[in-house]
């Protein structure tokens, strides 16, 4: 069993969210990256517990990204996985790089791709549909549950309001979320095992870029909130009535 | 030519996040000159002819055993077909759980152009641009498509409904289906209930709630409100409230009218979830909580005392005892 995890970059989660270059480039500056917290804590977690399960499972970890991607996998690497490729290219254009992962998973012919539900900056939430769809293979999306059964997997998926268990046959693309596995942290034994698993850079394949960002605004700030004495709750709700119009 | 909406259903009727996405398609439609038309599959039990009101002129229909359960790879390929018919140049879909399965999936099969979480109609002369939602609702980027087809999936909450007069031509389009490669064994709803994505009002608990033993006022607030209830993290993760109620940067992300958070702090990746919603209500003990900074309306109070006084408030204002 060989699963390929898709691991990506984005800021710590309390990041300061600014834009530099007229607006067009978001301020790195001070900020800190983390793997975005999907791949982290739900794919590649329960990828490495099912190696726990089974000896005999393999997991690469895949990465589109420039240098400075390599703290972040190198990361990845200490919390469990076998392997890394860096694809060296720099892109926020899905289909791009979607298509190297998936350039990425041919070589490999792996039995599953795991990817998050999102990153967290740019939500495209598109990755896995993409993939799945270049590599022809099933995409369940949105998972919280994924167990293997011989060469199918039951995945619990999010519907709107409710959950769905379902088979599938391997290979498949699945998007991982909440429920699937819990966050763990790096231990020292794999921080030292990370620094001499192989990290191999390959260069990326010719492909379209279909989009492009062209600039990036904020949302105005909100007026300040206004303080309902806790004596006379009845005057919210006539705020949330006459004026907010929203009960 | 035309704009093509994915009408998105569940139990065989059509989800309220679908005739967002109609009255945005055929606003689009409107702007680059064309009509709107608009794809379901699999089994119907409303009206269709009715979608006319939200601008829809046509709409295909395929009914096939193999559509009644969401296999992505099956439906990307009857959507592509539809597409090809109607001669789409945008196809619309709703950024929801059955967006996010197929709509990036047939972007790589067209090879169009594809930006998730629309919050605005694009604009469309010159180019093609569409903002969309980023950094978990801190911020909107305009992104250009540079595609022939484009394809948008639009945030639930985020586009206003029209409902106007007009009725839809419904046909039946003949596809080809694939057999499904995923087999649906079980499907739990939480039943009677309000699903979050799609709730107009949210009721919200946290840690200042103590224990699951107190979420009885909570329950009632959003009974009183017809609203979904929900909950932050370290809630759902101390199992005091399910896991499908954990909203913020991590769990679902929800744009309702009011969300009322109460005994929450308000923490930034809490906020990351639920900043888009209109109105934002909190009540909360500190009044250091930086939940306050976000909020519209407030009560520095003990959530005792003051939850249960508002649910009182609102039964008077409704008519209701
Ligand atoms: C990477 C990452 C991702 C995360 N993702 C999420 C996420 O998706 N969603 C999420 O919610 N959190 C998330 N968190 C956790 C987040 O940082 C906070 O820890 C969490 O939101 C706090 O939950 P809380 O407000 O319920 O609890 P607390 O922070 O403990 O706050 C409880 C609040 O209740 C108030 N209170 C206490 N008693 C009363 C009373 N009697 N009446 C009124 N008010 C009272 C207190 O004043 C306090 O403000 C994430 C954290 C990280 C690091
Ligand atoms: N640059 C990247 N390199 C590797 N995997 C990525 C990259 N970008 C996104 N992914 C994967 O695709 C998932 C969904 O990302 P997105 O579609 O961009 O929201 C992420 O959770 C990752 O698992």
């Amino acid at each position: 069993m060989k699963i390929l995890v898709c691991i990506s970059k984005t800021p710590d989660t309390t990041a300061k969210i600014a834009f530099t270059d007229n607006n067009t480039k978001f301020d790195g500056n001070g900020v800190q990256w983390i793997i975005n917290p999907y791949d982290e804590w739900y794919s590649l977690v329960r990828a490495i517990e099912l190696k726990e399960a089974d000896a005999s499972v393999v997991i690469h970890l895949v990465t589109v990204g420039a240098a400075d991607a390599d703290p972040i996998i190198r990361k990845a690497l200490a919390l469990g996985g076998d392997e890394a490729i860096r694809v060296n290219a720099d892109s926020h254009d899905s289909y791009y790089v979607a298509s190297q992962i998936a350039e990425v998973a041919k070589q490999g012919s792996y039995d599953l791709v795991f990817t998050g539900k999102e990153t967290i900056d740019y939500n495209g939430s598109s990755i896995g549909g993409m993939l799945a769809e270049l590599l022809d293979l099933p995409y369940i999306a949105l998972a919280s549950k994924f167990e293997l059964a011989g060469t199918k997997a039951i995945v619990t998926r999010e519907i709107e309001g409710g959950e769905e268990t379902c088979e599938v046959a391997l290979p498949a693309v699945i998007s991982c979320q909440k429920g699937m596995a819990e966050a763990r942290i790096p231990n020292m034994r794999g921080i030292m095992a990370a620094r001499t698993k192989p990290l191999k850079v390959v260069e990326p394949v010719s492909a379209d870029s279909l989009t492009g960002i062209q600039s990036f605004s904020l949302p105005p700030a909100k007026a300040g909130v206004k303080l309902v004495d806790p004596e006379n709750v009845s005057e919210l709700v006539r705020l949330l009535h006459e004026e907010a119009k929203a009960i | 030519m035309s704009v093509l909406v994915y009408i998105d259903t569940a139990d065989g009727h059509v989800k309220k996040a679908s005739l967002e996405a109609m009255t945005y398609g055929s606003k689009i439609a409107e702007q680059i000159g064309t009509s709107a038309e608009a794809v379901v599959l699999g089994p119907v039990n409303d009206d269709l002819t009715s979608l006319g009101k939200y601008g829809i002129k046509k709409i295909y229909n395929v009914a096939n055993d193999s559509l009644n359960h969401l296999d992505a790879q099956v439906y990307t390929k009857v959507v592509a077909q539809v597409a090809d018919a109607a001669g789409a140049k945008v196809i619309v879909f709703s950024n929801n759980t059955n967006g996010k399965a197929i709509a990036p999936r047939l972007s790589a099969r067209l090879k169009a152009g594809f930006v998730s979480g629309a919050v605005a109609l694009p604009e469309t002369s010159p180019g093609f641009t569409v903002k969309k939602s980023v950094f978990s609702a801190k911020a909107f980027a305009n992104v250009s498509v540079n595609t022939d087809i484009k394809i948008i999936a639009l945030n639930p909450n985020a586009y206003q409904t029209i409902a106007t007069d007009g009725t839809a031509e419904v046909i039946s389009f003949n596809a080809n289906v694939d057999p499904p490669k995923v087999k649906v064994t079980n499907v739990t709803k939480a039943s009677g209930e309000v699903p979050l994505t799609e709730a107009e009002i949210v009721v919200s608990a946290g840690r200042g709630m103590k224990g699951p033993e107190n979420w009885g006022m909570v329950e009632e607030l959003a009974k009183t409100l017809h609203a979904a209830t929900a909950c932050s993290r370290p809630v759902a993760d101390a199992h005091w409230r399910p896991h499908n109620e954990h909203v913020g940067q991590t769990g679902i992300a929800i744009a309702p009218n009011l969300y009322i958070a109460i005994g929450i702090s308000g923490a930034i990746q809490h906020l990351a979830g639920v900043n888009r919603s209109k109105v934002i209500v909190v009540i909360n003990k500190d009044p250091e909580a930086p939940f306050f900074k976000a909020a519209d309306y407030g009560i520095v109070g003990d959530a005792f005392e003051v939850v249960p006084k508002f649910t009182e408030a609102i039964k008077k204002l409704k008519g209701v005892s």
